[in-house]
């Protein structure tokens, strides 16, 4: 079933856009991801022009974290106060990301730059990802007992000034610490087209060590409102959001995301992430090879 | 566009130079299929197809034993674009190393023709007329070497070629009995909207004997065309309808979940 998108100019295959969206909604539903990081570079592969791959998605991704926005809100697993911080640093992270996209855009480099940060992120993030959860599943094999992490953050954010506590989140840290880490994922968000759910997580836990039952709770918080300025940036300045490619998205991967979640609530955590971390440095290494090896096509054109 | 335009307005006078004979010349009557496309949700390009009838002074045909060629040429709008070139930097990645500029690129170029269009004239008429991917005038915007010219010329020919934008299509004109033609051309979905040209010529002993152009529309309509000129005009509230949407989708299915 072939469908036109008004923005992107071409038509695609309905179906295959709501399947993409489907696997991918399965996958952030399974693993607490937006799946960002998946939807833009397959419709990239898909034949679908960068900068509406990228505007596009992160209304998927914002689709995909309204439902689990709501459910750890009932469970009382959002630090609202921590989330608000997060969002505020996130917003204007978002607005200098814009800016360096339309930057990076002009000099003809943002293919080249997206692909590296893509690499150096995902690369780094899944090894420790899957390091550390191969480490815990030879752990529970062989039946030592757990070890008991201190939880406590980094002497960094410990010396920051202008302390305060946040309760849901057992902390009494600075709040700059959180307002830079929101502006960090909030310029990663423009450019690459995430939630910077994979990001927040680890530095919620490592970071800033918050108690573990409200991490990805906030986390959506954040990725919820920066994927929204997200597409609004894109709809302002790119008006490259496809809003037909959109929905066909949204439809997969909310459906996948509710899907997902049931699998998740069956399986163990170590192994489903380890898991992500395999997909992770999968997307992580493709992209790389396509750094190095002969592209299909040398020459690109674009409207000036 | 005005490029596009100078051999249209020449022909005429070329014509008055090629054909010294006395006779009357030979008249095209061209058609289309279709004058107006209009571009709606299941749109995956159109078919044209492109007829005529060749009027010859006093219905007599040439009895002469010289073959007579028809070519159709159908462009779209031009566009002023940035073609880039990748190169390897430091041996290890592919980066877009240079770039170069044209004014008035078709967006859209197809030829069909009775036969090779290289069999019928010579490059230079060629050349006057723009038939032929190769004879295309791109006016690059720059003062680079012509061997880095050509070079960015042949590599945008042929991308364009790849996604079905440039076609050249040698025997897909067919002439009936000395005076009716048809041919095909297909437009992919991925043009832009537009005014198009059909343009006719009729070719006879290496030389052009007549043109006839006509225009043909694309427009996207209904819905599409709602959709591209609220992302245009309304941006802020587009944007909002976009977040709203993704709110909605994802709040719905939250909902419809928790029921079973």
């Amino acid at each position: 079933m072939d469908i036109y998108l008004p923005i992107a100019n071409l038509s695609v295959n309905a179906l295959v856009i709501v399947l993409l969206g489907g696997g991918v909604g399965l996958l952030s539903g399974m693993f607490g991801v937006g799946g960002g990081f998946l939807t833009t570079p397959l419709l990239i592969v898909y034949g679908i022009p960068p900068t509406v791959a990228a505007a596009s998605a992160a209304s998927q991704v914002t689709g995909a974290s309204v439902s689990g926005v709501f459910a750890h809100v009932r469970r009382k697993g959002v630090d609202f106060k921590m989330g608000g911080v997060l969002v505020a640093g996130g917003l204007v992270g978002s607005v200098l990301g814009g800016w360096i996209f339309r930057l990076l855009q002009a000099s003809g480099q943002i293919d080249t730059v997206i692909a590296v940060i893509y690499v150096l992120l995902l690369g780094s993030i899944g090894a420790l990802m899957a390091s550390e959860s191969w480490g815990e599943i030879r752990r529970q094999r062989s039946g030592e007992p757990p070890k008991a992490r201190k939880r406590r953050h980094h002497p960094l954010v410990a010396s920051l000034p202008l302390r305060t506590r946040f309760y849901r989140s057992g902390l009494y840290i600075s709040p700059l610490a959180p307002l830079i880490l929101g502006f960090g994922v909030g310029i990663l968000t423009i450019l690459l087209g995430i939630g910077g759910g994979f990001i927040l997580v680890p530095a919620m836990l490592y970071l800033l060590g918050m108690t573990t039952q409200v991490v990805v709770g906030t986390s959506l918080f954040q990725t919820l409102f920066v994927t929204a300025m997200a597409t609004m940036i894109h709809a302002t300045t790119t008006k490259a959001v496809d809003i037909v490619l959109a929905a066909l998205l949204l439809l997969g991967s909310v459906a996948g995301a509710q899907v997902g979640a049931r699998l998740a609530s069956k399986a163990k955590p170590e192994y489903l992430r380890l898991a992500l971390a395999v997909i992770v440095l999968l997307v992580a290494g493709r992209i790389a090879l396509g750094l190095g090896w002969r592209p299909d096509e040398i020459y690109s054109v674009e409207l000036s | 566009m005005r490029r596009g335009w100078l051999p249209l307005l020449l022909a005429p006078l070329l014509m008055g130079q090629s054909a010294p004979r006395p006779t009357v010349k030979p008249v095209l009557v061209p058609d289309v299929s279709q004058r107006d496309i209009e571009i709606q949700y299941s749109f995956t390009g159109a078919n044209l197809l492109l007829f005529g009838a060749i009027l010859y002074p006093q219905g007599r045909l040439p009895n002469d034993d010289k073959p007579t060629d028809i070519v159709v040429v159908v462009k779209g709008p031009t566009q002023s674009i940035l073609v880039r070139e990748k190169d390897k930097l430091g041996g290890l990645i592919w980066v877009n190393a240079s770039r170069l500029r044209y004014r008035s690129a078709p967006s859209f170029y197809a030829i069909a023709s009775s036969k090779p269009i290289e069999q019928m004239l010579d490059a230079r008429t060629r050349a006057i007329y723009e038939l032929g991917v190769s004879s295309l005038q791109l006016s690059p915007a720059s003062n680079a070497p012509l061997t880095e010219q050509d070079r960015f010329a042949r590599g945008l020919v042929e991308l364009k070629a790849r996604s079905g934008l440039y076609v050249e299509a040698p025997g897909a004109v067919e002439i009936t009995d000395g005076v009716l033609y048809r041919a095909r051309v297909q437009i992919p979905a991925r043009v832009p909207v537009g005014r198009f040209t059909a343009e006719t010529f009729l070719i006879r002993d290496g030389r052009v004997l007549a043109a006839a152009t006509r225009d043909i529309e694309i427009r996207k309509s209904g819905f599409e065309r709602f959709v591209a000129r609220s992302a245009d005009r309304h941006a802020i509230l587009y944007g909002l309808v976009a977040v709203a949407l993704s709110v909605l989708f994802g709040w719905a299915a939250g909902q419809i979940a928790r029921r079973f």
